[in-house]
């Protein structure tokens, strides 16, 4: 599989307060545990199973993922934008890898 | 065997394969970020003999949750396969030192179009050329790189990059240039040549019971303006040569090899059967 | 005309490409085995109806990817905010799909997702608030063969 790549989605700007939609995508297999390969062996399990998003330190939105989640996992949620600053997005593999995206926001 | 497929073959034995269940495609107009695409033209007219008045994109004919996520690119997890298109465009690969931009420049400006108007005739073969034969000849004539494998991943990544570029314009392939015609009319006669156990042509399904319910799949014109398409079945894109060949194994008969003369000559016709519809790649499908 | 043979043997195909869909199969999860997942998220609460919304589709076009959204009714103020939602499916392998935390940073407590569902089966959401009041949403989502497997 290739390097898992994560996209997000969140406006650059927002008034303060304001509750604005994160949309986030990253290309995984999310290998179930459930398949046999070609071999007739059961494939090993290999999902991301946890998905984090902060902002400037603080937690916005957590979740945990089990193997029922579909291939390239998708999430679209809210948060409330009190100032300036920047999110964090952290998607957690079985494997231990973990991979990050980061994106600002204004506010005016 | 469980209870559930044993009660799909009592009823399948029970009943015609197509059920008399149908539906029109729905009357919707998809905008991808905005932008209106043609998913409803009228057929083609040369060379005559198209058997739809109006040709129809296969979003039409999906459920409402799979053409949404057609519709927004962020939510349409094919775009992770462009934008991986997009680095492989940029790698240099091979002993010239080439990348696909080394010769090409911008994809956005060079490709523009270019998704739209294949197959299309290559002299030197002598034969049609998809965008993955044609990747291929790049590869191995300027890159001195080697041809990829049908359906290495960045292969269906790159072609689906390139097809992108013509998000939106009309398919319209030049059937005059070099022997298209003998091969569009090769690809016809595959068209509706019925094979495998099943006794099923192309146009079983996708002429005669296009509307119609196969089970539970709403059943399209079968046109390939949307490939590399992002099928909800594998989680991925799936190439062209990848749907020919998994349609027939499903009359159950032994699939031609991808690229093939055969599968070529099918391509071209294909292709000119939805002639008019917007370039869609990476479409949303099933 | 189809003959009843070439149907048959058409017919069987079909079934092939159905078992085949399914691959490697472990005991299913069970109603019980949902139940018993409930109890562990509440704490042997029972759930009550009513402030969360679960939306999925009627029927799926393909159970590997099924798009469902939650959305709970609440202020998400410091003292009053939804803490987790989760979502389980009663016909899967294992009953657990994924669980939602909130903080009153996300403003309201809603998210989509999407998610596998090996059949016809109950998808069910529960929030758990601040307060540790929980609330639950059941939708019946039928997921149906294609066509021809292809």
């Amino acid at each position: 599989m290739a390097t898992p790549k994560p996209r997000v989605k969140v406006p650059k700007k927002a008034s303060a307060g304001e509750i604005i939609t994160i949309k986030t995508l990253i290309s995984h297999d999310m290998e179930s545990g459930q398949r046999k390969g070609k071999d007739g062996n059961v494939i090993p399990r290999q999902i991301i199973n946890k998905f984090t998003c902060e902002f400037n330190g603080m937690k916005v939105f957590e979740c945990d993922l089990d193997p029922a989640v579909a291939a390239n996992p998708y999430f679209e949620f809210n948060a409330k934008v009190p100032e300036s600053g920047t999110f964090k997005f952290t998607w957690v593999d079985d494997d231990g890898s973990i991979y990050t995206d980061e994106q600002k926001i204004a506010v005016n | 065997m469980n209870k559930r497929t044993l009660a799909a073959l009592v009823l399948l034995c029970a009943s015609p394969l197509f059920t008399a269940a149908r539906a029109e495609p729905v009357a919707e107009t998809l905008e991808i970020d905005g932008e209106a695409m043609i998913t409803e033209a009228p057929a083609p007219k040369d060379p005559p003999g198209h058997p739809f008045d109006v040709v129809k994109s296969g979003w039409l004919y999906r459920e409402p949750d799979t053409r949404a996520m057609e519709a927004d690119s962020f939510e349409n997890p094919g775009m992770l396969n462009v934008e991986r298109g997009e680095e492989v465009w940029n790698t240099v690969e091979g002993e010239a030192g080439k990348s696909c931009a080394s010769c090409h420049g911008d994809a956005a400006k060079t490709m523009k179009g270019v998704g739209a108007s294949y197959p299309k005739w290559n002299a030197k073969a002598g034969k049609p050329f998809d965008i993955e034969l044609q990747i291929n000849a790049c590869r191995t004539a300027q890159m001195k790189a080697e041809a990829y494998k049908f359906d290495a991943r960045d292969q269906v990544d790159l072609t689906a990059y390139i097809k992108h570029q013509s998000l939106g314009i009309p398919v319209k392939i030049d059937l005059s240039a070099g022997d298209m015609m003998s091969w569009w009319q090769t690809g016809k006669d595959r068209y509706y040549l019925r094979t495998g156990q099943l006794n099923f042509a192309c146009a079983s399904c996708h002429e005669k019971n296009s509307g119609n319910y196969l089970r539970a799949d709403h059943l399209s014109q079968g046109n390939s303006n949307g490939f590399p398409t992002y099928r909800l079945k594998q989680s991925n894109l799936v190439s062209l040569h990848n749907r020919f060949r998994g349609c027939v194994r499903d009359t159950r008969a032994e699939p031609p090899k991808a690229f093939s003369d055969e599968l070529m000559a099918l391509e071209v016709y294909v292709a000119w059967r939805g002639e008019g519809l917007s370039v869609e790649t990476p479409a949303v499908r099933q | 005309m189809m003959t009843r043979r070439r149907l048959l043997a058409g017919t069987a195909t079909l079934t092939a490409m159905a078992g085949v869909a399914i691959l490697a199969r472990p005991a299913w999860a069970t109603v019980e085995a949902t139940e018993a997942a409930i109890g562990a998220f509440t704490g042997g609460k029972t759930p009550e109806p009513g402030r969360i919304t679960l939306t999925a589709p009627e029927i799926a076009e393909n159970g590997n990817s099924v798009p469902v959204t939650v959305e709970v009714d609440s202020p998400m103020t410091e003292g009053d905010y939804v803490a987790s939602v989760t979502i389980l499916a009663d016909g899967n392998p294992n009953p657990e799909v994924a669980t939602f935390h909130f903080t009153p940073l996300s403003g309201t407590a809603a998210a989509t997702t999407r998610i596998r569902l090996a059949k016809t089966q109950n998808v069910v959401a529960i929030a758990k608030m601040s307060d540790g009041s929980t609330f639950s949403d059941r939708k019946e989502v039928k997921v149906t063969i294609g066509g021809c497997g292809g």
